[in-house]
């Protein structure tokens, strides 16, 4: 248990650890200057919006109070846009009362009272054209870098169907640009409810049953402010392969990519000798699925020689479904010379080149019939390879009571010899 | 005479260190920063930032899915506390079930050692009180296994199962993380580089590229932890007091023994 030799090391390792405390503790790096936060707020301006029933107020009256608060309150540097549907057309036509939707302020800086101006003049009107409407403020919130929010506000069903509203919703996720929309229902309608939460479902968004006016200004508030707290640069966009040969590499990162049920997607992540593979994969479930499922990934060698597994499975509502695995390479923590794992990858040619991992995303997800699967459900992989971590040696200091025991009986028994043994020598010494 | 007062004086010594020792190891609540957040992520990427001590306190509705996460060292123990404010009783249709889920940096379920990690309110319910204690975060573990190591940790708050027609009702959420340090174990390991993920868009690299590039770890990343639960003593374990009393108490018992043999009949004409 005491290793003597050792104490030195010991000691010094103590005043190294020491001299680190003085160092800051590690925080994560500050982000790079990037493209504001987009919002974009929907409002339903369709004639049903006149019905008075939220505190005695008309629905639309107490969205442009709500909207008005929020424009009051907005984060500096949040770029805003507000676009209405149903707003122009009193008409019967249903091909011209589907076209009716228009941007009121464009998503940029917001002149506020001209932002205000423009809400307190709408008057509720016409269709109702959800669906268009969501396409054409995707359309304004356009593409970049950062997360895109849409809050959408109604308090009826599309009835300009077809497109579906919860298609193009899941159409405008499948797109690439990281797209979420958070639906606000001005009524307990139950059909409303069922497409509004399809709709927040299918990108990730949240839904909100409107019953007050202070809910729905501290909700919008909530929802805008979590744009500017928490946007954050779009995951990439990644193409899994069929198979580990012609899968994609990657280098560390978040990924994006879809997976249909069934369906098995590989990727490569080039490891070399003493260093750590981290890998974790998260499915979302924007779809009527049913209650039971399961999601697995896999790291293999090049030769399909599975080296750690990852999985979770679950059963019930949820929004995600995630797992990771860590891998390193055993014999490059032995520090004996690393000999390369026989890869077939044509990449991994090299003797003293990187080992090839393959990961295969797999699920057991499965839905009622009736629902798409097409496209795939969306799947989250973050890659990333750290330096590997060597195993412990046993501790070189002991601890407990027995240690105690046991050096105290060594001590007295070396005491008494040492005694026995100087009188023994004594006594001989008389002797002579 | 002499010899034998100091030898009592520094076993007495030894067993102050020693009693010290484990005292100092058993560890204190972390100083709590004060301050409250007010947001929730609605992802694993967009998980809010919380600092054990913190309370984080939002109203929601009841089909949000809320993120928080933290960082957690070595030795450090956390515990999770949540309240939740329901929605009024007259709104709801029946019974839902609520849930707090703990995920490492990797997004691997952790388990919860202790607390009411699900909990089923009935209709009637105004509120529901939700706890997870987390296990001791070791400071190694085989890259095989799912052992809870430094790094981010996330947590989940959700409905798992409520009527459908009381989805987008108004909740508050209260939640708390308390973490209490200790000895992390196995002594004297570590990991080289916490388990928090990258959070930057990553590239994909052509086929020659990829043995070119040495794959540096991604520079952002989501919350690290500090490098030792404890600051000053975590390295200086308490390994280091019991072996050094083990020596002194061995060295008493040495000089004991000795004079045991050199003057047999005082000791034990003394023990009379």
């Amino acid at each position: 248990m005491i290793n003597r030799r050792r104490s030195a090391v010991g000691l010094l390792s103590v005043l190294a650890a020491l001299n680190m405390f003085g160092a800051p503790p590690a925080v994560a790096d500050e982000p790079k200057s990037k493209e504001p936060p987009k919002v974009e707020l929907v409002l339903d301006d369709s004639g049903s919006m006149r019905t008075a029933d939220i505190e005695g107020h008309s629905r639309i009256s107490v969205a442009q109070q709500s909207f008005d608060e929020v424009v009051d309150a907005l984060p500096e540097q949040t770029q805003l846009g507000i676009r209405v549907l149903g707003s122009t057309y009193p008409g019967d036509d249903k091909t011209v009362g589907c076209r009716d939707t228009q941007q009121i302020s464009p998503v940029g800086p917001v002149d506020k009272t001209e932002a205000k101006t423009a809400i307190a003049t709408l008057r509720p009107t016409g269709w109702t054209p959800i669906g268009l409407a969501l396409r054409d403020a995707a359309k304004d919130l356009g593409t970049g870098d950062t997360t895109r929010r849409i809050v959408l506000i109604t308090d009826g069903e599309d009835d300009c169907a077809p497109p579906d509203p919860c298609d193009v919703a899941r159409e405008l996720a499948a797109q690439g640009t990281h797209l979420v929309v958070d639906t606000l229902g001005l009524t307990l309608d139950d059909k409303v409810r069922r497409q509004l939460t399809c709709i927040a479902s299918a990108t990730g968004g949240t839904y909100t049953a409107v019953q007050s006016q202070n809910q729905l200004t501290g909700r919008l508030n909530q929802l805008v402010d979590r744009a500017n707290d928490t946007y954050q640069e779009t995951p990439s966009q990644v193409s899994g392969a069929d198979g580990c040969a012609a899968a994609p590499i990657l280098a560390p990162g978040v990924y994006t990519d879809r997976e249909r049920f069934a369906e098995h997607r590989w990727y490569r992540v080039p490891v070399r000798p003493g260093q750590e593979l981290r890998a974790s994969v998260s499915m979302s479930l924007d779809r009527a699925l049913n209650p039971d499922y399961g999601l697995l990934l896999r790291a293999t060698a090049g030769d399909g020689r599975e080296l750690v597994r990852g999985t979770d499975a679950g059963s019930g509502r949820t929004d995600v479904v995630s797992t990771g695995l860590r891998w390193s390479d055993p014999q490059a923590a032995d520090e004996a010379t690393p000999t390369p794992m026989p890869t077939p990858a044509p990449s991994a040619s090299a003797a003293s080149g990187p080992n090839t991992v393959c990961l295969v995303v797999s699920n057991s997800f499965s839905a009622p019939a009736g629902v798409q699967t097409t496209p795939g459900m969306p799947l989250e992989l973050t890659v990333d390879v750290v330096p590997s971590s060597a195993a412990p040696h046993g501790p070189d200091l002991g601890r407990g009571w027995a240690l105690l025991a046991v050096l105290t009986v060594a001590g007295l028994l070396a005491g008494l010899v040492t005694g026995w043994l100087a009188r023994w020598r004594i006594a001989v010494w008389k002797e002579n | 005479m002499r010899a034998k007062r100091v030898a009592a004086l520094s076993a007495a010594g030894a067993v102050l260190l020693l009693t010290a020792g484990p005292a100092a190891a058993d560890g204190s609540p972390s100083p709590s920063p004060s301050g409250t957040v007010s947001t929730a992520g609605s992802s694993f990427l967009t998980a809010t930032t919380v600092r054990p001590g913190q309370t984080a306190k939002l109203s929601g509705s009841t089909g949000d899915y809320l993120y928080w996460s933290f960082a957690a060292a070595a030795g450090q123990t956390d515990r999770v506390e949540v309240t939740l404010t329901l929605p009024p009783a007259s709104s709801r249709h029946g019974s839902a079930t609520w849930t707090v889920e703990a995920f490492d940096g990797l997004r691997r379920r952790q388990a919860c050692t202790a607390g009411a990690q699900t909990v089923t309110a009935a209709t009637g319910d105004t509120t529901v009180s939700l706890g997870c204690a987390l296990r001791q975060v070791r400071s190694w573990a085989e890259s095989w296994s799912g052992d809870p190591l430094p790094g981010t940790y996330y947590l989940r708050l959700s409905a798992t199962d409520l009527p459908e027609q009381d989805l987008g009702l108004p909740i508050q959420a209260e939640l708390r993380i308390s973490a209490r340090n200790g000895d992390a174990q196995p002594d004297g390991a570590s990991l080289k580089a916490p388990l928090s993920p990258p959070v930057n868009p990553g590239s994909t690299l052509a086929p020659d590229d990829a043995a070119a590039s040495a794959a540096p770890s991604a520079a952002a990343s989501a919350p690290r932890p500090v490098e030792r639960a404890k600051g000053w003593f975590a390295s200086l374990s308490t390994r280091w007091l019991w072996t050094v009393g083990g020596g002194v108490l061995a060295a008493v018992a040495g000089v004991a023994g000795y004079r045991l043999t050199r003057h047999p009949r005082r000791w034990f004409s003394a023990a009379r």
